[in-house]
């Protein structure tokens, strides 16, 4: 594969060499008696090297079949797309001022129609551009920390952006969107959660399940949301601003130890665990939707602990496991394991002695369920209390992930693991919910 | 009128689009079928007119959007998933739909892609959930013949079918998306036609040869036909969604009327010295002199406590009320305009008042207001007053226009074959690729298995049917074009009933229907061919087949059987035939005795109007002349 000819590779690759044809170039390709024309367009990694591909003067795409006797010629120079910025909206003094932290995942991009390339817009005056409506709600101040795909990010990028975020905080804005992909969102929204403490303004992090370059993302609506909760919302806290249904109604902000991922491709694949989302906005308006949370105090002192402990892992328990695989973290000096039992918070008898050779070699096991909705309650059965009697601490209505992320923080404030267990069954923020309501399993709204 | 069309050197060119009759939609599983219950899902949607890299955005979109248009989609379980909502990614193109495009594209001696690459065209309108239509091109090249002419054909493109628009009110637009995401077929024709009896042959062949696949779809809706009309003189213009052949040369022929009227109004603009500058932005606000109207819509405007703008239109007067088509005048183009960009309901213009219950003392006043001569025309709207403004804007943009000429743009049709505005031309066509189907190779030898099994053509077949059926040439065409052209010989190579009788039912018959409102999409091909066996087998009458199938078509999946027995139309015996014969004869025996056998003609007409479509006229024919025989031999 090739940098100025991305996606082309052997035979196509050699022919555009030889024409001199770059990407974006026109280009007339002769076979078999048949003449084409057009825009020499990137080809997809996965493609084969016997295709290249043209955009017609209609627009359309093309792959062309390369034969011995095929022949490229270049018959015109492509235009470099010059990307012409629309004049910046006057910045408003009077507005509160807003950073957002792009850590990848795209909120906002431009098309090139030419050859088809889509191009993220980060920069603040890029997203001015393509989002408009921002320079009326605040004044951004945009940095952009990584570019990553959500599934790329681990414990030391959570660290990262905790202080990235402190940062900003500290030099008093009056709230921090960070834009992030969607697929591990909710483990470093948890995070940021133990992370920032004391938090004095929101932390909004946001996403999108629709690509920006198309004209129903939701990732606009979602960012005005997040960037309006970030300058004015009522609450302190590290949230995830997504879609409350499938349509472009209203923005609801789930807590970050609560959230979960719950579809592959819905607007709505966010939803509160166990809990209420925190709040909502429609209509421009903010409904709390909780007794209990933080209020914004500009005057209080953010506390950062962005120190977390890798060693850790999580176990989700299924029919044959084998319990081998308990002992090799215990070899490889894990300091905790997180188990996703069933129902209640069950292993099956036999990992037990798996289990209780781990508590006995100093490592912390907690049990969540792998139900997902609900809390574990390891008395009822006898495996659960035999669980419980070799020291398994049930982690109450803690969802998996939250647990995993809250075990490998723990471990980064202690490394005692009676400290490390108290800290598990304290209410840290909001990981824990008193009380299991009725709602929360996913109903149908009407 | 009759027009010259070469001398005023139209040109034509098609985009035919035909919904092919799949077993699933184009992206995903569901039945390719529309639904007219209550919706069980409905969802709120805005869409965003996205950036291209140069900055650009299409203008009629931004603005749409900057108004806070917002689109309710209305879907059911049986036809729409996920992907149809936009929630969930494609998934891969359906191959049944490919192969149907590649036949057609082989018909149309086009040469298929080697490679076939789904693009995003980006349309803003709410007609697709995504924003943009997925449509990919099959293949390239190609021709039709019209009188010997030929005719290239420019592409084969496989798309998407776009939501159905149920209607609009205030700021939202409902659509209902049963309807996307099936498969549709384009054939783009080069700009070659150059009178409205060529387009309508060239569409006319095209269709033929869709239908000649067997895996097109039928009935209302399923196949639409696009126009670019243009005159040099004048513009190009877009005509969409033509829904019927018979209205594809009309269509085309009040476009010409239109431009060329309009040209008129131009010249006689350009006489008058008007000026795009004399024609000011200036909107005044003259509700005070409303107050008390009698006019309702103005009257309730006020009362909401919006007002009436005005603007006036210099030495416009009398040309608003020109006719640029039937029922189509300068005003209407205005009012039109005023729409879309301002969403009033109308426009008043003093070209036709007083009228509406506005006064001439009213509109005397108005005059004055806005200090109109006689030969200016004044517009209003009653709206509040950034809908007011934007219409007005819109207004002194069309008359603007009138100055030079023919604006371009895209226009709807009507049934009758005028057409309305629909908004501005787009720019160059706004396609990317669609990332989330891969590229799709379409091998040679797959290409050759398909062309050694292409169906007949279209003209082989009208004489394979004119010697096999011994149809007359008129019935051998009505047969080509209609949609049962497949059925036609399917029913005709196995049912008693002559090929002629069955190729008029199939055509004639089925139009009238049709005309009538018969819902003829409900009636499944095995149940025209049970009808026919029926027929063939002496069980009904053929007179007796309108009936029948009015009746099925309001019974859907039902039989033949139970059609007749429900309608009463189960064939009589000889001995109930000649019972009523008797009978009859009885009632008329004063008519019998003065005119004796003579009186037979009468008499049949009589007994058929009784025993129509329950007896075959040949057996009422012989029973009759036997009875009357005997009548006449014991009187």
């Amino acid at each position: 594969m090739s940098e100025e000819f991305p996606g082309y590779k052997g035979e196509a690759l050699k022919l555009l060499k030889k024409a001199k044809a770059e990407i974006g170039d026109i280009v007339r390709v002769i076979k078999n008696g048949e003449t084409f024309e057009g825009i020499l367009i990137p080809r997809s990694e996965y493609g084969d090297e016997k295709h290249i591909v043209i955009k017609l003067r209609s627009g359309y795409n093309i792959g062309i079949c390369i034969t011995l006797t095929t022949q490229i010629e270049k018959v015109g120079v492509g235009v470099k797309p010059t990307f012409a910025a629309s004049l910046l909206p006057e910045q408003r003094p009077d507005l509160p001022k807003v950073t957002i932290i792009s850590t990848g995942g795209t909120i906002a991009s431009r098309v090139d129609y030419r050859t088809g390339g889509v191009r993220p817009a980060l920069s603040a005056s890029d997203l001015y551009s393509v989002v408009p409506e921002l320079s009326e709600i605040a004044r951004i101040d945009a940095e952009i920390l990584f570019s990553l795909f959500s599934e790329n990010i681990t414990a030391k990028h959570w660290a990262e952006i905790a202080k990235t975020t402190a940062r900003h905080i500290e030099d008093g804005v009056a709230g921090v969107v960070i834009a992030h992909g969607t697929d591990t969102l909710g483990y470093t929204a948890a995070a940021l959660s133990f992370a920032l403490q004391n938090l004095p303004v929101p932390v909004i992090m946001v996403a999108s399940q629709r690509s920006a370059d198309r004209p129903s993302s939701d990732a606009a609506t979602n960012l005005i949301g997040a960037v309006k909760a970030a300058a004015k919302a009522p609450f302190a806290e590290v949230v995830v601003a997504m879609h409350e249904t499938v349509s472009d109604k209203a923005i609801v902000f789930h807590r970050g130890t609560k959230v979960r991922k719950c579809h592959t491709s819905r607007r709505d694949t966010f939803q509160s665990i166990n809990a209420s989302p925190l709040a909502k906005m429609e209509n421009e308006k903010f409904f709390i939707l909780v007794k209990d949370f933080n209020k914004r105090d500009s005057s209080r002192n953010l506390v950062l602990k962005p120190i977390f402990d890798e060693k850790v892992a999580l176990v989700k328990f299924s029919p044959s496991l084998d319990p081998q695989l308990i002992d090799w973290y215990v070899s490889k000096d894990f300091k905790g394991v997180v188990l996703e039992g069933t129902g209640l918070g069950h292993v099956g008898g036999y990992c037990f002695s798996a289990v209780k050779n781990a508590i006995y070699n100093g490592v912390l096991v907690a049990m969540t369920s792998q139900c997902i909705w609900g809390r574990v309650n390891m008395n009822v059965y006898n495996q659960g209390r035999d669980l419980l009697a070799s020291g398994v601490i049930p982690l109450e209505d803690m969802l998996p992930e939250t647990a995993l992320v809250k075990l490998m923080w723990v471990f980064g404030q202690t490394s005692d693991v009676d400290e490390a267990k108290r800290l598990m069954l304290t209410n840290i923020a909001h990981e824990i919910s008193p009380r299991s309501l009725h709602e929360g399993i996913r109903e149908e709204k009407p | 009128m009759s027009i010259d069309y070469s001398k005023i050197g139209l040109k034509v060119g098609l985009e035919i689009h035909q919904q092919l009759d799949t077993s699933e939609k184009l992206f995903c599983s569901c039945t390719p079928q529309l639904f007219k219950d209550e919706p069980e899902i409905t969802f709120l949607r805005r869409l965003r007119p996205t950036q291209s890299e140069l900055g650009q955005i299409d203008p009629a979109a931004f603005f749409e959007f900057q108004k806070g248009i917002r689109i309710l989609y209305e879907a059911n379980k049986e036809t729409v998933c996920l992907v149809e909502m936009d929630e969930e990614p494609p998934h891969d193109l359906n191959m049944e739909a490919v192969e149907t495009s590649l036949v057609v594209a082989l018909m149309l001696d086009g040469n298929p892609v080697d490679e076939i690459h789904v693009m995003r065209k980006t349309v803003i309108d709410g007609s697709n959930t995504t924003g943009f239509q997925r449509t990919c091109v099959i293949a390239l090249k190609g021709d039709v013949k019209v009188d010997g002419k030929r005719v290239p054909i420019q592409h084969v493109s496989l798309e998407e079918d776009a939501a159905r628009k149920i209607d609009e009110k205030g700021s939202v637009i409902r659509y209902r998306i049963d309807r996307l995401g099936i498969p549709l077929i384009e054939i783009a024709t080069a700009p070659v036609l150059y009178s409205p009896k060529e387009a309508e042959k060239a569409a006319l062949a095209i269709g033929r040869i869709l239908r000649a696949t067997g895996r097109v779809k039928r009935g209302l809706g399923t196949i639409r036909q696009d126009l670019n009309v243009s005159i040099p003189d004048g513009a190009l213009v877009e005509i969409k969604g033509v829904q019927e052949l018979e209205l594809v040369s009309k269509a085309i022929e009040l476009e010409v009327q239109r431009q060329l009227n309009l040209l008129k109004i131009r010249d006689e603009l350009k006489k008058r010295e008007v000026t795009a500058k004399s024609i000011k932005e200036k909107y005044e606000d003259v509700t005070s002199i409303f107050e008390k109207t009698k006019c309702r819509v103005v009257q309730k405007a006020i009362s909401d406590g919006k007002q009436v703008l005005a603007v006036l239109l210099p030495k416009f007067a009398g040309l608003l009320k020109t006719e640029l088509m039937p029922g189509v005048r300068l005003g209407t183009e205005m009012a039109n305009r005023a729409h879309f960009w301002g969403r009033v309901g109308g426009i008043f213009h003093t070209d036709e008042l007083p009228a509406y219950g506005i006064t001439d003392g009213e509109v005397r006043e108005l005059r004055e207001l806005v200090k109109a001569e006689s030969e200016d025309a004044v517009v209003f709207v009653a709206d509040n007053l950034e809908n007011a403004t934007d219409a007005l804007r819109a207004v002194v943009e069309r008359a603007r226009e009138t100055l030079l000429g023919v604006p371009e743009e895209t226009r709807g049709a009507n049934p009758d074959g005028t057409t309305r505005y629909m908004r501005p031309r787009p720019g160059a066509a706004r396609m990317y690729p669609e990332t989330d189907v891969p590229p799709i190779r379409i091998n040679e030898e797959y290409v050759h298995k398909l062309r050694d099994h292409l169906p007949e053509l279209p003209k082989r077949k009208m004489k394979r049917l004119m010697k096999e059926y011994k149809l007359n040439e008129k019935l051998a065409s009505q047969v080509l074009n209609s949609e049962y052209a497949l059925l036609f010989e399917e029913v005709a190579s196995e049912s008693a009933v002559s090929p002629t009788t069955i190729a008029a039912v199939l055509t004639e018959t089925m139009k009238a229907l049709r005309r009538d409102g018969v819902e003829l999409d409900k009636i499944r091909n095995e149940q025209i061919e049970e009808l026919f066996s029926f027929v063939g087998a002496g069980k009904t009458a053929k007179e007796a087949i309108p009936d029948i199938l009015t009746w099925l078509s309001k019974h859907e999946r039902a039989s033949v059987k139970a059609a007749t027995e429900s309608l009463g139309l189960t064939m009589l015996s000889e001995a109930e035939i000649a019972k009523i014969i008797i009978d009859l004869l009885q009632e008329n025996a004063q008519l019998v005795k003065e005119r004796g056998k003579a009186a037979f003609g009468m008499l049949m007409g009589l007994v058929m109007r009784k025993v129509r479509g329950r007896a075959n006229a040949e057996m009422v024919n012989k029973v009759l002349r036997r009875k009357l025989e005997e009548f006449v031999r014991k009187s």
